[in-house]
């Protein structure tokens, strides 16, 4: 069988105290006073399951000394398209040749370990990714809001370079509905926490484990890392003790730090054990959702070498606190806030002309002029070189992964934004080029001319009255 | 080579609205408001004007498209009427329609009318609107200050400007021109300022603050042009002529090749100069007495002077704060408030200027008059630092 040939992470910089999200709810509900410690992961108004998805694949692609993809899957349950292939839109952001294999896994917090599994078991060669990326909404106040987390992992499977093998995977598929989210409904209907631990957790996990260490002819007490998914924070310990499996072993959910990731929590948990195992460790990767997928990996010698640029440790650093729990609520649209006129302009996006614009808007792509070098962005029909103005000179040109800086900027409070004021400028790109860009994660005070940037793909706009919403590159600022 | 515009047409009459939040007037209020005046300043009839040029900036908020918004409100004779929008250019744009026809000799007397109702909008600035299908797609969603302040950042960067130095002669342009805008009852903004307000007034788009943006107003100019030789069998005297007349618009180098650096406006440069070598003028700081530039934002008027060549590379802080732009200066800007303080309906902005040179050539700008003015120019620009319309009109009295 395959196995795992590199791993990446995304989490959003932003990380919201819990404390201040206890002080506006537990008015209500005074329960959430017990789950007021630590922080979670949100995503900012520009991040969705998408760009979280396009940022975990990149910081993948960047441990591959071979970058060449044959496939790629996305699972989630929060993916922004109903019909749209999102995983399509995310291949395209990261400038994927469109020869390759692509395919969204939903419905189900066991999304990734069963696409995870499909991989494993496929006979394709190549590097095959999976992403897992998550972007739930949760009611105002609910625990599921203190609990979760936003994010994204990803993995490459495939057969040389391997630095985790897949040994055995198993899954009992079991109509088991601890929650569910319908047709038509934004929010995860819950039943009782105790009632999931004892009559799912305790029943079903146990004969995937035991199913998967039999088919590769193990036993739990050799288990390094296991992982199982959930934001009940005791359950993992109890299922450990309950199957033999060491206590050291056991990988914490990170309900502390980050919250949990919903269908991307495996790939997440998966990355932080890889990024943490020695060669010739045993992982075991749980995902739970009306039944139980194992698959046990053991490392090999490759993995101390392969780190990709970020991974989670880099994600957990990359942080910024908030304590603005109303901020949360209207980046996550829980809250009719009033945007002003300015933000009632029509947003439509013109599909047509989207589509003759996609090279720049979703790859990030300008040019290169054959004739006197000069890089550029957009690209148009004349060379921007006032010395050259060649026609149709240009070769596509990836400024995706161009570092730049800032040459001019402001920090605008008279337009519309979600998150004022509004920072843009003209970013100026080493490799030349250069383009009035958006700026993100802007923090007041880091900003100024000379200031080093890196670009990333994010939301730009959206159309709520037509359901659509409009992504572009924006320029973030190098701490 | 062509021989230019210089001395081959000259104004007959002009005409302005009071500009202001103008809630009550319509845009043919506004029109017929400043044509009134234009046609009495004129001495003529309207039947007597051969060909209309007609500018509005915005569309939707103001008259819509097309020549006929003008001709009905205006009730003109079936005359030949042009629309032309080139942004904050587009009153000048609309001038150098009329002057162009007179000087061709297509027609005799031609009349340039502009005019903007910004205030239909319920919300302060400028009207949000879109920018294109595609540019819309991935353009920043910057507002009018947002644009123009990185010219700043531009400019603090290129001349190492520590940022309260470059605030505090900002404040003073905006002073400046509340001072003389306190002298002009058409102004729309009649208050004086000081440096303090300026400085510590809430912050638009960094560092732009409240005062250091133009009034956005509803109003109207007009002008009526002819050959000089009508003029002066109309028995008019002291004819203001038409010295030059330029534009320059960006081609996408400033927004997309390394050479500009963000620190100043190429297009100005350019159509200055070449307006410069139009109206034979060689030494612009002797030479122009008064100028009335697009300061939509304090900034913009202090890279402004610079690249007009008023101040040299560099000096703009230093002479702002030394007073050389103010009323008692060595080159008097905006002496009628400007659009900081007089107003900026964007179609009318240009032809509002000329009519201050003109009225200030012809001594009769009351309180603010300027002891001895002699060439007067006026700088439009429309659009934003990295890619914009520049014009440049230079008006003086006919030799």
């Amino acid at each position: 069988m395959k196995g795992i040939t590199a791993y990446g992470v995304y989490l959003p910089r932003l990380r919201l105290n819990r404390q201040a999200m206890v002080e506006s709810n537990a008015w209500f509900d005074s329960s959430l006073n017990g789950l007021g410690k630590g922080e979670r992961s949100i995503c900012n108004w520009d991040e969705d399951t998408i760009t979280m998805a396009v940022e975990a694949g990149i910081d993948c692609l960047s441990a591959l000394q071979d970058k060449s993809l044959s496939g790629l899957n996305l699972a989630s349950t929060t993916a922004p398209f109903v019909d749209r292939q999102n995983s399509v839109l995310v291949a395209e952001a990261m400038n994927l040749n469109t020869q390759i294999r692509t395919m969204d896994i939903g419905s189900s917090q066991r999304a990734a370990t069963s696409a995870l599994i499909a991989g494993l078991e496929s006979t394709r060669s190549g590097h095959n990714m999976m992403i897992a990326s998550e972007h739930r909404r949760t009611k105002a106040g609910s625990r599921a809001e203190m609990l979760w987390g936003d994010g994204a992992a990803a993995l490459t499977v495939g057969d040389d370079k391997v630095i985790a093998q897949c040994l055995a995977v198993a899954t009992n598929a079991v109509d088991f509905v601890d929650h569910y989210r319908g047709e038509g409904s934004d929010f995860d209907y819950e039943w009782e926490e105790r009632w999931i631990r004892d009559e799912g957790f305790m029943k079903f996990v146990p004969e995937a484990v035991s199913a998967v260490l039999e088919s590769a002819g193990r036993v739990a007490a050799e288990i390094d890392h296991f992982i199982l998914p959930t934001d009940q924070a005791r359950t993992p310990a109890a299922l450990a003790k309950q199957l033999g499996i060491s206590p050291d072993a056991v990988v914490d959910n990170q309900i502390a730090s980050v919250g949990v990731a919903g269908a991307a929590q495996p790939l997440i948990l998966l990355a932080k054990a890889l990024e943490s195992a020695l060669p010739g460790q045993l992982i075991l990767l749980l995902g739970f959702g009306q039944g139980c997928d194992a698959i046990l990996f053991q490392t090999t010698d490759r993995i101390e070498r392969c780190r990709p640029d970020r991974g989670l440790s880099g994600a957990l650093k990359n942080r910024r606190e908030e304590t603005n729990y109303h901020k949360f609520l209207s980046f996550n649209n829980l809250v009719e806030r009033d945007i002003g006129k300015r933000g009632e302009v029509d947003k439509q996006t013109f599909l047509s002309g989207f589509n003759r614009r996609k090279d720049l808007l979703t790859g990030f792509i300008g040019g290169k002029c054959r004739a006197c070098g000069t890089v550029q962005i957009p690209r148009e029909k004349y060379c921007v070189n006032p010395e050259c103005q060649a026609l149709d000179s240009q070769d596509n040109f990836s400024f995706a992964n161009q570092p730049g800086t800032v040459l001019t900027w402001t920090a605008d409070r008279l337009t519309f934004d979600w998150s004022p004021p509004a920072y843009f400028g003209m970013v100026q790109f080493e490799c030349g080029g250069k383009l009035m860009m958006d700026f993100t994660e802007v923090e007041e005070g880091m900003i100024d001319s000379g200031s080093r940037v890196s670009v990333h793909f994010r939301i730009r706009q959206f159309d709520a009255q037509r359901g659509f919403r409009k992504y572009f590159w924006k320029a973030v600022v190098e701490s | 080579m062509a021989s230019g515009i210089k001395d081959k047409v000259v104004i007959l009459g002009m005409g302005c609205s009071k500009f202001g939040e103008r809630w009550d007037s319509s845009p043919a209020d506004l029109m017929v408001e400043a044509f009134e005046e234009c046609l009495a300043d004129a001495g003529i009839e309207r039947n007597q004007i051969e060909a209309a040029w007609f500018g509005a900036g915005i569309d939707a908020f103001n008259v819509g498209s097309s020549a006929m918004p003008m001709s009905i409100a205006l009730r003109l004779n079936y005359i030949p009427v042009t629309k032309v929008e080139n942004m904050c250019a587009t009153g000048t744009e609309a001038f150098r329609g009329a002057v162009y026809a007179v000087a061709s000799g297509a027609c005799d007397i031609a009349l340039a009318l502009g005019v903007e109702k910004l205030k239909d909008t319920g919300y302060g600035g400028l009207p949000q609107r879109t920018r294109g299908v595609e540019n819309d797609m991935y353009w920043p969603n910057l507002s009018a200050p947002g644009a123009f302040a990185q010219l700043a950042s531009g400019y603090r960067a290129k001349h190492k400007v520590n940022s309260d130095d470059l605030k505090r002669a900002m404040a003073h342009v905006s002073v400046k021109s509340h001072a003389n805008g306190a002298k002009n009852p058409k102004a729309h903004l009649q208050r004086e300022i000081t440096e303090e307000q300026a400085i510590n007034a809430p912050y638009i788009a960094e560092p732009i603050g409240l005062f250091d943006c133009c009034g956005v107003s509803d109003g109207s100019a007009c002008a009526i042009v002819t050959t000089p030789e009508i003029a002066k069998s109309l028995g008019k005297e002291n004819l203001v002529a038409v010295k030059a007349l330029q534009l320059a618009v960006s081609n996408g180098t400033e927004s997309g090749h390394i050479s500009w650096d963000g620190s100043y406006l190429k297009t100005t440069r350019i159509a200055s100069q070449r307006a410069y070598d139009e109206a034979g003028i060689r030494r612009p700081k002797k030479e122009i007495t008064m100028t009335e530039v697009h300061d939509c934002f304090s900034i913009t008027e202090l890279v402004t002077m610079e690249d007009l060549q008023l101040a040299d590379e560099g000096a703009g802080v230093k002479d702002v704060l030394d007073g050389a732009f103010d009323a008692e200066g060595s080159n008097p800007c905006q002496i009628d408030g400007g659009l900081k303080c007089f107003g900026h309906p964007i179609g009318a902005s240009g032809l509002r200027m000329l009519y201050e040179n003109y009225l200030q050539l012809q001594g009769r700008a009351g309180a603010r008059q300027l002891s001895d003015p002699s060439l007067g120019l006026n700088h439009n620009l429309g659009g934003f630092p990295h890619q914009n319309i520049c014009s440049i009109s230079i008006v003086g009295p006919y030799d």
